[in-house]
């Protein structure tokens, strides 16, 4: 009996020892990974560390900059340009609904799973996937990559956003007026054509040229305003987030100030609350289209400034115990309620313009029935106008005909152009001129954008420099400094790239590709790594140790089956509509029929090397990586 | 007598109308807008408005041609509506069949259309002569370009930015080497103390004066459950 006894207690401790085996419930697979408790260190450690302050790691001043930089980080170009778009165009205020549901099912989620993981391995993004596992290494790189990317097209933005906010400063604004032409007798025709601001953003600011192929050289302006935005961002992130820290109390509260005075500026302008109908109107259909719900998360998900490796560095500068549940609780309520102010404040001056255009339409048209009848000024005014026009119809059809009277379209006014760059650029720039002091307003605006693309970009730089620092590629010694300013400078030159006359269409190009697939790729991986490969009942296990308490049914749910399979959802669709169609782009062009709209064009053949450079090998990072790592390692095994 | 001063008038007046028709070649249509312009301080377009019309383009053309007298019959009005507007054609001081030329009155017009406009409260658009473009004026161009002169600003500020940077990383290095003498010089004098704990790497072993602590085995094992 006692020997009996003494081999079963030998057999229990041999069983404690042994590394964690596949288990049988499919929900807490965990996928075997040895030597992990040597990669990280347990929680015993991070209290030491943390009471005798051991690590040399930067730390937040306080709470405040840390839900600030995030905030900033979250909050971007994007919540002023792309989301009220997708919201009128998806049906309004119904649009609301899977925005909300995916901001909680699939962001939410993701936020507390960087969020954790970032505090609990207190590493960037490359540290803790290595930490994780050597073969997840590729993640990290891959985000850093995307970071990159991204980091070289939104400081451009930011550059034509800084020439908008120099030109400013003067009155009349520049681009309320055309140039002469040689003799004085017109305006060039380009800008007769299309219009002031049309002519002063293609022609003036970018000098584009009317295809990709076509590169042109350099414009001095752009080049100029691209050297300001770089040494701007350098300076704020040059000692990572002691600076920056400091900067995003300007950078994350100055837009929310001005989106104040334009939503009291814009709910005072005539037509601003038809803009504003227009917005949230709900349209019940439009969410039986599958579209709908697939813009609304990719927009959850680019908006959260998600798998850019970011929000894993600010987090890792946390204390250990920091509350991350009630964090990622705040940002996605604070993301969601910004948005929706911000598409708000949009559509309001949206609709002003709108309704000024309109009226002038409507004002052109009496005026060339007045001179076309010769009848005295006042007899006809926009309530007479209708009966007018028939009365006069009935008597003379022929002449009413050859009056050639537009027609006025509310609904087109409200709907043209405004997405994007062409929102700022030409439809908000054209609604500030009609407005009284011009350049207030238009100081103002722009220099709420430059804030929002600098703290979004002060994320993309940390998960860019910590990357590189944690893989080795810059010597040990090196201060902080001499890496951002390496890092900034080297993105200035690849940035001139977009100070060609073809800029714009390359800016497009990787707007539409850098960002979009490798992203939800990664996000997925983090996903399955964090909860498979590091395992969900360790990570629960960390929650509590941090925070006090496990992480509810909400989380485990969302965790192990929901997100992911969002995530997953959103990126088979994306391919495959990427897949089927065309590879087209719009240009500027004018000696295309279409003028002055923008025409389609084909891409050539060799912009798909391009496209594979710029989502392909990030997302083929991921797997390579693992592969490369298994191959070498093998082949270490074999010959030692 | 008499009779045939009024024959030979309504000869002169209908030879006159016949000149001026709408659509002539050598004659311009007229289209003023003064409720557009002016609102409530407009005035009624009457007889005498078109008289000073009439007056301040005999004026013009006076202007444009050195030594011809043109008077204000010379101006010839018709068709006029009540959009207040009217076609006029004018002819030459001493031959009043003849007309002058359509591209000689538009020169006489654009040389003093500022006056022409003053002198009727208008302006380029408000007082249109059709078929007569205005001379636009040019966009101003301020001396520098004041984007320049932010570009020059905000790039002042982030040079001075990392000028205090360089500044203030030097004056801390000197504080530190300063501390650190007067530090050392402090130690010599006092006993030799245990050495700070350095930062931690995983795995490794510190040196405890109460004895050694492997933070390498904790006691918080992940035991997988059957």
């Amino acid at each position: 009996m006692r020997a009996n006894k003494r081999s079963f207690q030998h057999f229990i401790r041999r069983l404690q020892t042994t590394p964690p085996l596949r288990s049988v419930d499919a929900m807490r697979l965990t996928l075997p990974n040895p030597g992990l408790d040597q990669r990280i260190s347990c929680h015993e450690d991070l209290d030491r560390m943390e009471k005798e302050e051991a690590d040399s790691r930067p730390k937040w001043d306080n709470k405040a900059q840390y839900i600030l930089t995030c905030v900033g980080f979250c909050i971007g170009l994007g919540n002023v340009w792309r989301f009220p778009y997708l919201c009128q165009s998806h049906g309004g205020g119904a649009f609301l609904i899977p925005y909300l549901l995916l901001l909680v099912l699939e962001g939410m989620p993701l936020l507390l799973l960087e969020f954790a993981i970032g505090q609990r391995l207190r590493k960037g993004s490359v540290g803790v996937w290595r930490a994780i596992s050597p073969y997840l290494t590729g993640m990290g790189i891959a985000s850093m990559l995307v970071s990159f990317l991204v980091a070289l097209y939104y400081n451009t933005l930011i550059a034509w956003v800084m020439w908008y906010f120099f030109n400013s400063f003067q009155s009349p604004l520049p681009w309320t007026q055309c140039p002469l032409n040689e003799n004085a007798t017109g305006f060039v025709a380009e800008c007769q054509e299309s219009s002031t601001v049309d002519y002063f953003f293609y022609r003036v600011t970018l000098n584009s040229s009317s295809s990709i192929s076509d590169s042109g050289g350099l414009h001095w302006p752009i080049v100029v305003c691209l050297c300001a935005a770089w040494t701007v961002v350098c300076i704020c992130c040059i000692k990572g987030i002691s600076s920056s820290g400091k900067a995003v109390y300007i950078t994350a509260i100055l837009p929310y100030v001005v989106l104040a005075i334009f939503l009291v500026r814009g709910l005072t302008l005539k037509g601003s609350f038809s803009g504003i109908q227009f917005l949230f109107t709900p349209k019940v259909e439009e969410l039986i289209n599958p579209s709908t719900w697939l813009d609304a998360g990719a927009q959850v998900f680019y908006s959260f400034g998600l798998a850019w490796g970011g929000l894993i560095s600010f987090s890792s500068y946390n204390p250990v115990h920091n509350d991350c549940v009630q964090d990622a609780v705040i940002l996605t309520v604070v993301t969601g309620l910004t948005s929706v102010y911000a598409a708000t404040v949009t559509y309001s001056i949206i609709g002003f313009r709108a309704t000024e255009k309109y009226d002038l339409c409507f004002h052109d048209n009496i005026m060339s029935l007045i001179n076309g009848f010769n009848l005295p000024e006042d007899s006809i005014t926009p309530s007479t106008f209708d009966s007018a026009l028939q009365h006069l119809n009935s008597s003379d059809p022929e002449a009413v005909l050859a009056l050639d009277l537009k027609t006025c379209d509310f609904q087109k006014l409200l709907s043209e152009g405004v997405e994007g760059t062409g929102l700022a650029f030409i439809v908000f720039t054209e609604a500030i001129t009609k407005m009284p002091a011009s350049p207030v307003w238009s100081v103002l605006f722009f220099i709420m954008l430059v804030c929002l693309g600098l703290s979004t970009l002060f994320g993309n730089i940390e998960g860019v420099v910590v990357p590189l620092r944690d893989l080795g590629f810059f010597p040990k010694k090196w201060p902080h400094e001499a890496l951002t300013v390496i890092t900034c400078l080297g993105a200035f030159v690849i940035t001139l790239l977009f100070a060609l006359h073809s800029g714009i269409y390359w800016l497009t190009l990787f707007d539409q590709f850098a960002g979009s697939i490798p992203l939800l790729t990664i996000g997925f991986f983090e996903l399955v790594s964090v909860v498979y490969i590091y395992g969900i009942d360790r990570f629960n296990g960390d929650v509590e140790f941090m925070t006090g308490r496990k992480p509810s049914i909400f989380w485990q749910v969302t965790w192990r089956f929901l997100s992911p399979l969002i995530v997953l959802v959103i990126l088979i669709f994306y391919l495959i509509t990427q897949a089927r169609e065309e590879l087209t782009y719009l240009v500027w062009d004018p000696t295309s029929e279409a003028f002055p709209s923008l025409s389609s064009e084909a891409y050539p053949a060799w912009i798909n090397g391009v496209i594979f450079l710029l989502a392909g090998v990030p997302t083929a990072i991921v797997p390579m990586y693992a592969l490369c790592r298994f191959i070498y390692v093998r082949f270490r095994q074999r010959v030692g | 007598m008499s009779g045939k001063v009024i024959f030979l008038l309504s000869v002169a007046l209908s030879s006159a109308q016949q000149l001026c028709t709408p659509g002539a070649s050598d004659g311009y249509k007229v289209r003023l807008s003064i409720q557009t312009a002016l609102g409530d301080n407009a005035y009624a377009w009457s007889q005498n408005e078109l008289f000073l019309f009439r007056a301040t383009l005999a004026f013009a053309m006076r202007n444009h041609f050195d030594g011809q007298d043109f008077q204000v019959a010379n101006i010839i009005v018709c068709d006029e509506t009540q959009r207040v507007s009217f076609w006029f054609v004018v002819t030459w001081p001493d031959d009043a069949a003849r007309l002058v030329d359509g591209s000689e009155v538009e020169l006489a017009i654009r040389k003093s259309r500022k006056r022409i406009n003053s002198a009727f409260l208008l302006n380029d658009r408000t007082l249109e002569f059709v078929g007569i473009v205005p001379t636009l004026a040019a966009p101003q161009l301020p001396a520098t370009p004041p984007w320049l002169i932010a570009f020059g600003v905000v790039m002042g500020a982030v040079g001075a930015g990392f000028v205090i940077l360089v500044v203030s990383a030097a004056v801390q290095k000197r504080r530190k080497k300063k501390e650190n003498v007067v530090d050392v010089a402090e130690d010599e004098g006092s006993d030799v103390e245990a050495p700070p704990p350095k930062p931690l790497k995983n795995g490794s072993v510190r040196q405890d004066p109460n004895g050694i602590s492997n933070v390498a085995f904790c006691d918080d094992e992940r035991v997988t459950q059957m």
